[in-house]
């Protein structure tokens, strides 16, 4: 039997098109909007700060259009050298390394156990 | 702005100020911040400062608000539990009708290993893989032993009110064996689920299902996470005599304390952490332009209260698995957002 160790998504289900690129987007891609579908703020803001640390990213911006829909725009414009798209790909490897470097931080420290425990 | 300023909230009699950061590369005049790995590695750090078996108090120094902020979130809303989800009711000639005991029957913390279960769709049928079934049977009687004219319900009457160590576990096909070690159970024997008095019965199956906070509050697994940024308290310029006592009273106790330097009453901080931010320091004429008030803007102090459900230190490791998981799954979407844009054309 196949047990899931965190799998939160087969409860949502990842959707057919979880990351669209919304109409309007420049034919060189350096601005695009991308439509992320079942994400709130949480990766939003996030993915936000990890994208806007990029120096060749001119802007970032995240908007949720409305609040009964699982929907999150976020916003990317580049310079001219790269694509909005290896934005948010670099977007998306920064904040998974920071989480697992978090991630081992806290272990390495409960492992420490350098704490009151009650 | 002065380098040290920049990662301070300044905390003033009527306003805050400073509150966004602005750490973005090319933010500041002749400095480039570029965000590089190596450089986050050596300025992050965490501390843990106390652990209970349902408590977890932490700092996290050197992230960004929407770092502690997604982390803070995940925990509230999006780290799996098992709960009660369906109540089929036999009989409840009891005085709480049957979905209001449903709904109490639902928020009860089920001690079980969510990972060990595999996600049930509303319409899959209910199978030992993914569902516990627990039994509630009680009726109310009178109590012949009781002392006439008692006037105490419980010794009154036999089960005059029903606890949450009164569900019994029924497990299915070979989940006997797959938690021999730890048995299904509610967390909490003594929570109150409803009364009743003579003649009155309740007698229902429930099923228990994997969910998260997000669907519903009572399969999220802490009862609060929270943050707040940790205070700093700057004095400007010395502080003596009675002044010093007053200082030292508008912060709550162990925050300040007055000591005694070649004979002269002088204010020191001790501990800022303790401080509320109640601004009482800033109503008082005589301290102005000597106490500087700020929060220090990336040192996060987080306080977790789990359920019971999973152990405090295992709800931040969870927490951030859920985020990778995130960045993995919008990462592959990406991918496949772009093939499919270039199949198009």
């Amino acid at each position: 039997m196949e047990v899931d160790s965190v799998n939160y998504i087969a409860l949502l289900e990842v959707p057919d098109k979880k990351i669209e690129i919304l109409p309007g987007a420049s034919s060189d891609l350096t601005s695009v909007t991308f439509c992320v579908r079942e994400e709130d703020h949480t990766l939003g803001n996030s993915l936000r700060w990890a994208i806007m640390q990029n120096p060749q990213v001119d802007f970032c911006g995240y908007s949720i259009p409305h609040p009964s829909e699982a929907k999150m725009n976020i916003r990317i414009q580049t310079v001219d050298q790269v694509t909005a798209v290896d934005a948010l790909d670099k977007g998306i490897d920064d904040l998974k390394s920071i989480s697992q470097f978090i991630k081992a931080k806290f272990q390495q420290r409960v492992q420490e156990g350098n704490y009151a425990k009650i | 702005m002065a380098l040290q300023d920049r990662n301070r909230v300044v905390i003033l009699e009527d306003r805050v100020e400073n509150v966004s950061g602005a750490e973005f590369p090319m933010s500041f005049d002749g400095q480039d911040l570029p965000f590089n790995l190596e450089s986050f590695k050596d300025s992050f750090d965490i501390e843990i400062i106390r652990v209970t078996p349902t408590d977890i108090e932490f700092d996290l120094i050197g992230v960004d608000a929407s770092i502690a902020n997604a982390l803070r979130r995940i925990l509230i809303a999006e780290i799996p539990t098992m709960a009660i989800e369906n109540v089929y009711m036999e009989n409840n000639t009891g005085i709480v009708q049957d979905e209001v005991l449903a709904h109490r029957l639902g928020l009860i913390p089920i001690k079980a290993d969510a990972s060990k279960f595999l996600w049930k769709r509303p319409e899959d049928m209910p199978t030992d893989q993914s569902t516990i079934v627990f039994k509630l049977e009680v009726s109310c009687q009178h109590n012949r032993e009781a002392a006439p004219g008692e006037t105490d319900p419980k010794k009154k009457y036999i089960n005059s009110a029903v606890y949450s160590s009164q569900l019994e576990w029924e497990p299915k096909g070979n989940q006997a064996e797959r938690f021999a070690d730890s048995p299904c159970k509610p967390i909490h024997d003594d929570i109150l689920i409803t009364k009743l008095r003579p003649g009155q019965t309740i007698s229902c199956m429930l099923h228990c299902v994997k969910g998260i906070g997000k669907d519903h509050a009572k399969f999220s697994p802490v009862a609060t996470a929270s943050y707040r940024l940790l205070p700093e308290i700057q004095i400007l310029e010395d502080i003596t005599g009675d002044d010093a006592d007053l200082f030292c009273s508008c912060f709550p106790p162990g925050v300040a304390e007055v000591v005694v330097e070649n004979g002269v009453k002088k204010a020191k901080i001790v501990n800022p952490r303790k401080d509320t931010v109640s601004r009482e320091v800033l109503r008082h004429k005589q301290f102005d332009g000597k106490v500087r008030l700020t929060r220090v803007r990336d040192h996060f102090i987080f306080n977790v209260e789990s359920t019971g459900i999973i152990a405090p230190e295992d709800l931040i490791v969870q927490a951030l698995d859920v985020l990778m998981e995130k960045c993995n799954i919008a990462k592959a979407a990406l991918a496949k957002a772009i093939n499919n844009d270039e199949d198009d054309e």
